[in-house]
């Protein structure tokens, strides 16, 4: 009757007090590329979740060819051909890419036995489209960019009607990334309709039909990209500016060198230089996998065994281990913020004295429980950490608040050099811009602030300068008036040009 | 900005020692009206003392599980301690020396196991299952598997499993200083402080500063360490090294430490916990035998206040996350 194949009607979502989706309405027409765009908390996620059967909305209809129906897991998503490819690899690393890509038939067939000779053969079919994957590897062998190919291909064995593709190309070269729209458009003539989450306005508007901005749980807009502008949605997607989002930067020439790297390599980066000035923000750009983590925490010593001279103050230094780094006062903070950044079991206050137990005991080990109280009150009270009492455990705080703690643990050793890896990760507008405001003035005191960020407006507006890194290289450096998404991009896949086509 | 607010009656709920203290209350309420003989002192000295020796066994276990380790051959270990001291005791040498070499051999084992853990890489349950019936074989080994008789044992050394001080045994008095002491610094130090952020989570304590590794293998090694000092009191109490004692005493204090509120996964536990999770079972397999109850109905009913207890905080940590 219509070609629309799937319909949102009025759908609302709640976390608690949070609202997260606001009476969405949405529809998704045959073979349609439909980006949809929106900064980290404004919604997409939730609505993906809904639309997978993952979450259940609170009220609101979904409609899928007209008819309305309730979608009560991901299995039940598959089954009414919903294909979603999440942005996180979800594969089992110690089987077959062949067993991976069809996990799901394999768990739906009634079979008995598994049948290895058809289910690679089957694969090699699969992945001919995409790439030269040989399909008996393990999936713990493949690099990150093929892992997400074998999600990518995992979803398309699914006889699915309805695609949802959530930012695949973060962890693919630009060829990869062609090859992938490649198959998109291809999917799409034959009348698979395609969600496509990404926050990179060039490929929205090379490769999509339709565009969708969610900003604070609601829905936009929704224009052709044929008759809008990349400075509209991105104009809709922060709801104001994007100037007036972020601190103003750096006005004079910074000061003197901080920290000063020369010539470090490990087997994931190699020959990496740079200096981080005081005064300044210090970005590092870079596709996931491009090694910019493993620099930072090779500095720190968390990780690898990273050769090369690094300078602290103009003073050599010689790591042992992450704990001697914490004493010179450099500090990281890590990108996964519940897997290895916090303590969320405990206390507020036990997880920002973390760092320093020295300060908040006595000379014989004593903890003194005042002094650490006081000293989370005080930071808590710095970075405006929003919660009843410091002896509440972190998991009972919002995804902002929990990133303040986890920044307070830092500051609590009155660092010299802070490394954050994707700051404002899963933190909701407000307090994203209250950390870029505490980055701005930590670096206005003389820390050194050096931000690794996989969102280029938050590296565009936050830094003085940025680095970027394509393959464990180090592969340009921009300053603030050079700054621009495209420049960003170009050095940031440049190596992965070079070494495909040579 | 979402603050769960707890109130003092689910918080008061929570703590785990406050619901431990009242049904051991309750029981012995109860066993007061059910049997003459329970509200003797000498049936409530001689239940503190059948659990008072173990209960530094389970210190450690507490300690270890806090750190998100675990180690199966506490049983074997603290018998070899027996054994060891036993045998250098019956070849001549001092008996406060052969303890301490004793001791000092349990570290040891300790410290291979915990090399094996954080050097190797290997997991804890492994390793110290192995090490368990190596322990168990090498106490057989040694004796050949009859008990040591130390008839010659001096009464200044016997004193300690035997003696008294004023109307306390020995034995109550060291497990009550044990006690003390290990829940202060597990409450109130720095090094033990690292222990909970290892077992909490250990990647977050790795990038804390924390040299976790360093912490296990110092934990592995308490752990041991403990089940030796036990070794040594059970011998100056029997008066003799059992090669065959402890089996499936691990079972007993990992299951202590869990009732107390520690957890397999790391990260949580109480000292305190551990002791009234011990007093527990000690107290109701003291009613079971005043009740004249098989035995054999004490080991399904221990297990199954053990499987209650963890249900019971499964279901409470759900609500709460």
């Amino acid at each position: 009757m219509t070609d629309t194949v799937l319909e949102i009607r009025n759908v609302t979502r709640s976390f608690g007090p949070v609202r997260a989706l606001r009476g969405i309405n949405f529809d998704l027409k045959r073979g349609e590329i439909h980006a949809i765009a929106g900064e980290n908390g404004a919604g997409k996620s939730t609505l993906m979740n809904i639309i997978d059967g993952i979450l259940q909305p609170d009220s609101g209809k979904i409609l899928i060819d007209g008819r309305p129906v309730r979608i009560s897991s991901p299995a039940h998503a598959q089954k009414l051909g919903i294909g979603f490819v999440h942005q996180e690899i979800a594969l089992c690393p110690d089987v077959s890419v062949a067993e991976n890509i069809f996990m799901a038939a394999t768990n739906q067939s009634h079979a008995l036995l598994m049948d290895a000779a058809k289910l690679k053969a089957n694969a090699r079919d699969v992945l001919s489209q995409l790439s030269d994957i040989d399909p008996s590897l393990l999936v713990r062998d493949l690099s990150i960019s093929n892992q997400q190919l074998v999600e990518i291909a995992k979803a398309l064995t699914l006889d699915c009607r309805i695609l949802i593709l959530d930012e695949p190309t973060a962890a693919l070269t630009e060829r990869e990334a062609q090859i992938l729209f490649g198959i998109m458009r291809s999917l799409a003539a034959r009348g698979i309709a395609i969600i496509y989450i990404s926050h990179r306005m060039v490929e929205i508007f090379e490769n999509c039909d339709r565009v969708t901005v969610f900003r604070d749980g609601e829905l936009i807009r929704t224009d052709k990209v044929s008759e809008t502008t990349a400075e509209n949605v991105v104009n809709a997607m922060v709801g104001r500016k994007i100037e007036s989002l972020y601190p103003p930067k750096l006005a004079t020439a910074p000061g003197q060198a901080i920290l000063e790297v020369e010539g470090l390599s490990s087997s994931r980066f190699q020959n990496i230089f740079f200096v981080l000035r005081a005064g300044e923000v210090l970005g590092v750009a870079g596709l996931i996998g491009a090694g910019r983590s493993e620099v930072m925490r090779g500095i720190c010593r968390l990780e690898g065994n990273a050769k090369g001279r690094v300078k602290l103050n103009g003073r050599e230094l010689k790591l042992r281990d992450y704990a001697d780094a914490i004493a010179e006062g450099i500090v990281y903070l890590s990108e996964d913020r519940k897997g290895d950044g916090l303590f969320l079991d405990l206390p507020i206050d036990a997880n920002i004295s973390a760092l320093n137990l020295a300060h908040v005991s006595n000379g014989a080990g004593l903890i003194d429980r005042g002094t650490e109280s006081r000293l989370a009150e005080s930071l808590g009270q710095k970075l405006n950490i929003k919660a009843a009492s410091m002896r509440h455990t972190v998991s009972t705080l919002s995804g902002g608040n929990q990133q303040k703690v986890a920044l307070a643990r830092l500051l609590a050793v009155k660092p010299k050099v802070i490394f954050l890896d994707e700051p404002t990760r899963g933190v909701d507008v407000g307090a994203k811009s209250e950390i870029h405001k505490i980055l701005r003035d930590l670096a206005s005191e003389g820390v050194g602030i050096l931000v690794i960020s996989s969102e280029l407006p938050e590296l565009i507006g936050l830094c003085d300068r940025v680095l970027v890194m394509a393959e464990g290289q180090m592969t340009g450096e921009l300053s603030a008036d050079q700054l621009s998404e495209q420049a960003i991009m170009q050095m940031a896949s440049n190596t992965g040009w070079k070494k495909r086509s040579a | 900005m979402s603050i769960q607010v707890t109130s003092p009656v689910s918080r008061a709920f929570k703590a785990r020692e406050t619901g431990l203290i009242v049904i051991i209350a309750t029981i012995f309420v109860v066993m007061s009206f059910a049997s003459e003989y329970f509200m003797t002192a000498e049936n409530l000295l001689s239940m503190v003392k059948s659990f008072s020796v173990e209960a530094i066994v389970v210190i450690g276990m507490t300690i270890l599980l806090i750190s998100g380790g675990i180690d199966l051959s506490v049983g074997s270990v603290t018998a070899l301690a027996m054994v060891i001291a036993g045998s250098l005791f019956l070849a001549g040498l001092d008996p406060w020396l052969s303890s301490l070499i004793a001791i000092m051999a349990c570290s040891g084992i300790g410290a291979v196991m915990g090399l094996m853990v954080t050097g190797i890489g290997l997991h804890h349950f492994i390793v110290s299952l192995g090490v368990m019936v190596i322990a168990r074989g090498l106490c057989m080994l040694g004796t050949g598997g009859r008990p040591l008789g130390l008839f010659t044992l001096p009464l200044e050394f016997k004193w300690i499993g035997t003696g008294s001080i004023g109307p306390i045994p020995v034995v109550i008095v060291i497990f009550v200083v044990f006690v003390l002491v290990f829940d202060f610094l597990l409450r109130q130090t720095t090094a033990f402080r690292k222990v909970v952020y290892t077992g909490s989570n250990q990647k977050a304590a790795a990038y804390s500063g924390v040299r976790t590794q360093k912490v296990i293998f110092l934990t592995t090694m308490l752990t041991s360490t403990l089940c030796g000092i036990a070794g040594v009191i059970y011998m100056a109490r029997f008066g003799s090294a059992q090669p065959t004692f402890g089996i499936g005493m691990e079972l007993n204090v990992i299951a202590a430490a869990v009732i107390g509120g520690a957890s397999l996964s790391g990260g949580s536990g109480t000292i305190l916990g551990a002791i009234l999770g011990s007093l527990l079972l000690a107290v109701v397999s003291s009613s079971l035998t005043l009740l004249n109850v098989s035995v054999y109905w004490q080991d399904i009913i221990r297990g199954s206040i053990l499987l209650t207890a963890v249900t019971f905080d499964h279901l409470l940590m759900k609500r709460r996350g």
